[in-house]
């Protein structure tokens, strides 16, 4: 029998399991209320371009309405319960969450366009996972942070980005709520819908009103809900424009701030490394998500006497990956999340080209419809190139070649970012002498993109400051003292 | 050996990467959590049914029971005529001869393990006599199995030579050279044997003899894929991959194709360079191809064992 092409058909994931309504209002003090001025918005899937539903649009009125609910929270209910207390409704969240996974990871995909086999291996386990996580810290805060008075902070705004919804809202609830405060969190306006859902849960779950809230909105309701006087500590994952904007607002106040920002991060591969799954690793770097995460691994550094080499392994590796229908499950690379972050996207795909940076991108068929893009390759990039200097957030890899060890420190650092590196060697010193000198918030050690509740997750210099995750991620909610 | 073969070894050897056994159980399941379904599976189905080579390699096998195996090598279930005959047999040297006469009409190939096999723990004269014995009998391809014990001992060398004069007796027969890959410990030793073996002359390198656990794991299958890609894109030259023991379902062996094809890419998907070696994955394959075509499954007596 001669060898003959073996396509995989499409499998794909059943849509049956989420109930959409046609309209959404804000969720606000327990209770589903109309926006003030009756304002909404679409939402669509960027798969295919199809209407989901329509969503409240959020205006000062409600922000204030929404601000107020979680003041009388804090100060009547949730700040006067045990840890213990708080605990239970974080570990029924979480159960929660665990049983409708498969509803959520579908709406996950149906809304943001990411492949269904990450939302549904990644972004719930993770989002569940990190309520599991904080609920454990509820009633052990004490023995969290020994010899100090801690107390919560009061009401949180929490501003979450579109590239994980809901794992982005789990990174910001959980620690708000288990050290003792109330939240009100906006998110991103392309991608509300698990966020909703998530609110219905929380209605399951009992959770007294007023202490999550959700609204709604674009990037003005955003700036409402940051800017409002009531809030005592501000959490926001986006862009770095945006985020310096919020820090301005900040200034002259009593707003604790965390932000977790872009990133451009350095993804350096030594001659001695495990090639192959070095490789994987890059694939894992910059192709996860679309490409569409703030610590992907974007500039890839190899060095010289293997570069031909991995970028020959790159290019064949390229060839079986699948772009296309989020829901079918052998999709590796789904819809870009939205017309305007496709149109950056093919903005910097055209750039690099013009800046003299040599293009690959494999043969594949991209749906008619929905917004799409292949992975893309550059080499022969230079370091003051823009496409190795600023974020794309999308399937696009700047690759440069470096001799020594001082030399790709250099350019790595060099950058206005500090998110994350990634670092493959087998010398095990190596290792130790890159991450403590690479400055970034995360360095893996021959893997990308590993995340844990336990975890510290945050950046340097333009990336952002405050850390999420972990032992770390408590102090962000927490008044400590002497 | 030759000094010019001593200097190729060094090479080869100074060439040998390393292999991340995390890495490697990542890319696994990357390639294990794809979705094979209606067409796709069944042509999947139908490639590794072509590509066994049924086996049967006990001290109490009879002539008999070859010729059976024969049979249903050339007939692998009595509704579905359209199915592909299997690739080979695969018998110890003393079965060569019966299974050569069964088989004079068919296209199917027949095996011999040799180098006493399997343990391979016998002098090297023995294991010459025993290959051509093989090869007098009308082997088509001979499976030999590598000393273990030098391999480990860092008797490089010695390995390196022992393969390349098996590969001489060969003649036209294909060697498939034999790693016992359950004793060689870690993914890096799988990778150094798998590039010593291609540069001796291995036509097929295969992970196991079947009487050792573990076998045939992802893990050790993807870094002997590894090599072989590496070996391809150095010199062009295509080499065959046979996993062995533990293959018993459909669904492992599925999962074996998939690999080969991101690995390797689609040219390996045929019987000329890909093999599994099984005794009863035959009939699971089987079994699920009827499912694909019926919608149900039917009972195992309904498929013969031999």
């Amino acid at each position: 029998m001669s060898s003959t092409n073996w396509n995989l058909e499409p499998s794909l994931e059943s849509t049956a399991v989420v109930q959409l309504q046609e309209q959404y209002d804000l969720y606000i003090d327990g209770k589903w209320q109309a926006p003030q001025e009756k304002k909404y918005f679409a939402t669509s899937n960027p798969a295919d371009e199809s209407h989901l539903s329509n969503i409240a649009w959020a205006t000062e009125a409600d922000v204030a309405i929404a601000v107020k609910a979680a003041r009388n929270a804090y100060e009547n209910v949730w700040s006067k319960l045990s840890g213990a207390e708080r605990g239970k409704y974080l570990f029924r969240i979480a159960r929660l969450m665990q049983e409708k996974s498969r509803e959520l990871a579908v709406l996950e995909t149906l809304d943001g366009g990411k492949p269904i086999k990450e939302s549904r291996d990644i972004d719930l386990p993770l989002a569940c996972n990190h309520f599991f996580y904080y609920a454990g810290w509820a009633d052990k805060l004490s023995a969290a942070f020994p010899g100090k008075r801690i107390e919560s902070l009061g009401v949180a705004a929490q501003i979450t980005p579109w590239n994980f919804p809901l794992l982005m809202l789990a990174w910001k609830i959980a620690p708000a709520l288990a050290c003792g405060n109330t939240v009100v969190l906006k998110p991103a306006e392309t991608t509300s819908l698990t966020a909703l859902k998530f609110a219905e849960i929380c209605q399951e779950a009992d959770l007294p009103a007023g202490v999550v809230n959700i609204v709604t909105g674009h990037g003005d309701t955003g700036a409402l809900l940051v800017s409002h006087p009531d809030i005592d500590k501000i959490a926001f994952t986006g862009s770095t424009a945006v985020g310096k904007q919020i820090q301005k607002a900040c200034i002259g106040t009593n707003k604790k701030l965390t932000l977790e920002l872009g990133g451009k991060s350095a993804n350096i591969i030594l001659e001695d490394a495990p090639i192959d799954q070095a490789v994987e690793g890059v694939v894992n770097a910059i192709f996860f998500n679309q490409g569409h995460v703030c610590c992907a691994g974007s500039r890839l550094f190899v060095q010289e006497s293997i570069a031909a080499r991995v970028i020959e392994k790159l290019k064949f590796r390229l060839q079986s990956i699948y772009v296309g229908n989020p829901l079918d499950k052998n999709t590796d690379i789904g819809a870009i999340n939205s017309k305007k972050q496709l149109e950056t996207i093919e903005r910097y795909i055209q750039l690099g080209q013009e800046e003299g940076a040599e293009i690959y991108q494999p043969a594949c068929k991209l749906p008619s419809k929905g917004y799409y893009c292949p992975p893309t390759l550059f080499t022969d990039v230079a370091q003051s190139a823009r496409i190795a200097q600023e974020e794309i957030f999308g399937p696009v890899l700047a690759i440069q070649t470096f001799r020594t060890i001082d030399e790709v420190l250099q350019k790595a650092n060099n950058s206005p970012y500090g998110l994350a590196a990634g670092v493959w060697t087998d010398k095990g010193a190596r290792i130790f002498g890159l991450s403590s000198q690479l400055q970034a918030g995360v360095v893996w050690a021959n893997t990308y993109n590993k995340f844990d509740p336990a975890s510290p997750f945050g950046g340097y210099k333009e990336s952002g400051f405050g850390r999420e995750g972990g032992l770390h991620g408590l102090s962000a909610y927490l008044k400590i003292t002497q | 050996m030759q000094p010019n073969q001593h200097l190729k070894l060094q090479e080869i050897l100074a060439q040998v990467p390393p292999i991340d056994q995390i890495g490697s159980l990542e890319r696994v399941a990357k390639i294990q959590s794809r979705s094979l379904k209606g067409p796709t599976k069944l042509h999947g189905l139908r490639m590794a049914l072509s590509m066994i080579d049924l086996t049967t390699l006990e001290g109490k096998d009879t002539p008999a029971k070859v010729r059976q195996l024969c049979y249903k090598a050339q007939h692998l279930h009595v509704t579905s005529p359209e199915l592909p005959t299997v690739a080979a047999i695969c018998v110890y040297p003393t079965m060569v001869g019966i299974a050569k006469k069964a088989l004079e009409n068919s296209k199917i190939k027949v095996a011999a393990v040799s180098t006493a096999f399997p343990s391979g723990q016998a002098p090297f004269e023995v294991k010459k006599i025993d290959t051509l014995y093989a090869i007098e009998n009308g082997a088509d391809e001979i499976d030999m199995v590598i000393s273990r014990g030098h391999f480990l001992a860092g008797e490089y060398s010695y390995v390196f030579d022992e393969i390349a004069a098996i590969k001489a007796l060969c003649g036209t027969a294909r060697l498939k050279v034999i790693f016992e890959t359950g004793e060689l410990d870690s993914l890096d030793q799988v990778r150094r044997i798998s590039d010593i073996a291609i540069a001796a002359g291995a036509d097929f390198i295969k992970t196991s003899t079947g009487k050792i656990q573990p076998a045939a794991t992802f893990p050790v299958v993807l870094t002997m894929l590894g090599a072989i890609k590496d070996h391809h894109d150095r010199t062009g030259q295509m080499i065959g991959m046979k996993p062995a023991g533990g293959i018993s379902s459909a669904k492992i062996a599925l999962q074996h194709l998939l690999i080969v094809k991101e690995v390797l890419g689609e040219a390996w998907l045929t019987n000329e360079w890909y093999r599994f070696g099984a005794s009863s994955l035959a009939n699971d394959l089987l079994m699920q191809y009827q499912k694909q075509l019926t919608g149900k499954y039917q009972s195992a007596s309904y498929f013969s064992i031999d």
